[in-house]
């Protein structure tokens, strides 16, 4: 009897095993080695063509005097301080609207999401065509309300503004994860609210945002990280004003100078080395968000799996 | 809301308050709906000027203010901006490309999600964890080494590094399949197993067929991230033969730079297909988005 259950738990683990193998061989080949690799390669001068010469920390060294590494930094940060928190509220806004038991709610719905589906290469090159500074429709219609009308990607101070409107219109994504979370609230909490007699602004501060906290602490999450990711748009934005990245670099985001690094200029060791860093600074933002969390996020009792 | 509402009314005793209040919300109904038409034209707008600028004839497109109805609607801007490039051979390198990693990223997954869901083996706990933390691990930390790796592999300049990890499954899919799998009961595959099923044909003939709204939403997922992809296709494809969409459509614009009125027809047609499968599929979509953003 013994035998035969020792024998089945041996079964059972190579089956476990067998299952997992696909993802555990994946890990090994395509995360774990170029982990490593790229940790060495970031203390080496490489260009693919000759064998990586070791240079200690000079990458590093090196990023700290590099200006365009301040900018892709300075650009970055500006840009999702502007567009997480902007986008952010305008997806609770369009979601609190939705829950409102609207009719067509799925009209709705499907107007605000389909936008965050499409290429990002194809929305990138009509949001070009519609930031135009002559004959975009965007300034048409700031002329029309009487505001002023930028030159957008052709002036540096209005490029990354130019990246945060054009962000708006995907905020479908995080969009339907508020609605999900609003529609999860218990409805009782409403009720005895309005017996207590709350009003409309009572009721979202006191229930609807705690109870939903959770949701906007892991959007937070997401939009940081996001910002950091944010390339193809940059790319095809950034294409054939100056060096590929906006007027005087206003548009080179982080991960765009990163590109620029290991793949057109083949500096591999020092691309690494800017992965390192990246890779540092999400790690580092995402434990401050997760640390203040306990201050402002809040967890009903229980039964969270 | 009108549970809430009729609940109210019921309650108060006067005439004129519940007057009063039904004023209040036919006000604050119409402001909802005021404002959700109102947001709906701000987020369409793009799209309708995409599409007639499309149609513009070129003469039209520089001209202030701007023209709404292109007139004629010049539909020979599709074909022109068409087969300027090559996009048919795009097209069909795309769906190769987005074809074979939907097949990699469902079946590899699935298969992964089972081992997860199903088997208590000493290292499970550990390895999901695991498995959890290379969802933060942020993509551009692995571009440079992995391209080397497909470097040194003979990759670069074909299919195979946009495709192959594909078939080693990928972690935020396996998390949602597996999530899934737990919900399916034991009864089901206890019967089976008495009946001489080896784990192989559980899987394949009762996990997998259950599952088929998990599947889908991967697929989906899968289908949609390699049709939209940009990055990968940008560093691991040089020669214009074997050029995605996504790829075409940006070199189309540097080339064409003040053709908007082609460059739009082009991102018309590549926008298309996306969504068209949005409004077929836009239910698995929102259950994905769920299932992963909402458990948090």
């Amino acid at each position: 009897m013994a035998r035969k259950a020792h024998s089945l738990r041996r079964h059972e683990t190579a089956m476990g095993y067998f299952f997992i193998s696909p993802w555990l061989i994946g890990l090994l080949v395509f995360m774990a080695g170029p982990l490593i690799a790229s940790g060495y390669l970031s203390l080496t001068d490489y260009n693919l063509l000759t064998p990586p010469t070791f240079v200690g920390l000079q990458n590093y060294r090196t990023m700290l005097s590099d200006p365009n590494f301040w900018q892709a930094l300075q650009v970055t940060f500006y840009y999702a301080v502007l567009s997480v928190p902007l986008d952010l509220i305008i997806a609770l806004a369009m979601a609190l609207l939705l829950n409102q038991r609207v009719r067509f709610m799925r009209w709705f719905r499907t107007f605000f999401y389909l936008p965050a589906l499409l290429p990002p290469v194809a929305i990138s090159v009509l949001w070009n065509w519609i930031l135009n500074p002559q004959y975009g429709i965007l300034n048409e219609a700031l002329g029309f309300l009487g505001l002023p009308q930028p030159q957008w990607l052709l002036a540096p101070q209005w490029t990354v503004p130019a990246y945060v409107v054009m962000s708006i219109w995907g905020v479908g994504t995080w969009m339907v994860i508020f609605l999900a979370g609003l529609q999860n609230v218990p409805q009782q909490l409403y009720e005895a609210a309005v017996l207590d007699g709350a009003g409309v602004g009572r009721k979202f501060w006191n229930i609807t945002l705690p109870m939903i906290s959770p949701v906007l602490f892991f959007d937070l999450v997401m939009g940081i990280v996001g910002a950091f990711s944010y390339f193809t748009q940059a790319y095809v934005l950034g294409q054939g004003i100056g060096s590929g990245a906006g007027v005087s670099n206003a548009g080179l985001f982080y991960s765009l100078y990163l590109y620029q690094k290991g793949f057109s200029e083949l500096q591999m060791g020092y691309a690494s080395a800017l992965g390192w860093v990246l890779c540092f600074i999400v790690l580092m933002l995402s434990l401050l968000v997760f640390k203040s969390s306990a201050l402002w996020v809040y967890y009903g009792g229980g039964d969270r799996s | 809301m009108m549970a809430l509402a009729s609940r109210a009314r019921r309650k108060s005793s006067s005439r004129q308050a519940r007057l009063s209040r039904q004023a209040a919300d036919r006000l604050g109904r119409a402001v909802v709906y005021l404002l959700l038409v109102g947001t709906s034209v701000c987020f369409l707008i793009p799209l309708f000027w995409l599409v007639t600028s499309a149609l513009k004839p070129t003469d039209e497109i520089f001209v202030f203010p701007q023209v709404w109805i292109p007139h004629p609607a010049e539909w020979g801007n599709f074909a022109r901006a068409l087969t300027t490039l090559p996009f048919g051979r795009f097209a069909f390198n795309t769906l190769v490309i987005a074809g074979l990693t939907t097949l990699g990223n469902v079946f590899a997954s699935a298969m992964v999600a089972y081992g997860f869901a199903r088997f208590r083996f000493p290292g499970r706990r550990v390895l999901f964890l695991v498995m959890l933390a290379t969802l933060m691990v942020p993509g551009q930390i692995l571009l440079v080494p992995q391209f080397i790796l497909f470097y040194k592999l003979g990759w670069i300049n074909s299919f195979a590094p946009l495709t192959v990890p594909a078939f080693f499954g990928s972690a935020f899919y396996i998390f949602l399949i597996r999530q899934f799998f737990m919900g399916i009961p034991s009864e089901l595959t206890d019967a089976a197993y008495i009946d001489g099923a080896n784990e192989w044909a559980i899987f394949v003939r009762i996990y997998l067929p259950l599952s088929k709204p998990a599947l889908t939403a991967v697929a989906v997922f899968s289908f949609q991230g390699a049709w939209n992809d940009f990055l990968a296709p940008l560093i691991y494809l040089n020669s214009q033969k074997l050029y995605t969409l996504q790829l075409g459509l940006s070199e189309f614009q540097g080339i064409f730079h003040t053709q908007w009125n082609l460059i739009m027809a082009a991102s018309t047609v590549i926008m298309l297909p996306m969504v068209v499968i949005f409004f077929l599929a836009q239910r698995y979509f929102i259950q994905g988005i769920l299932m992963t953003g909402v458990q948090g």
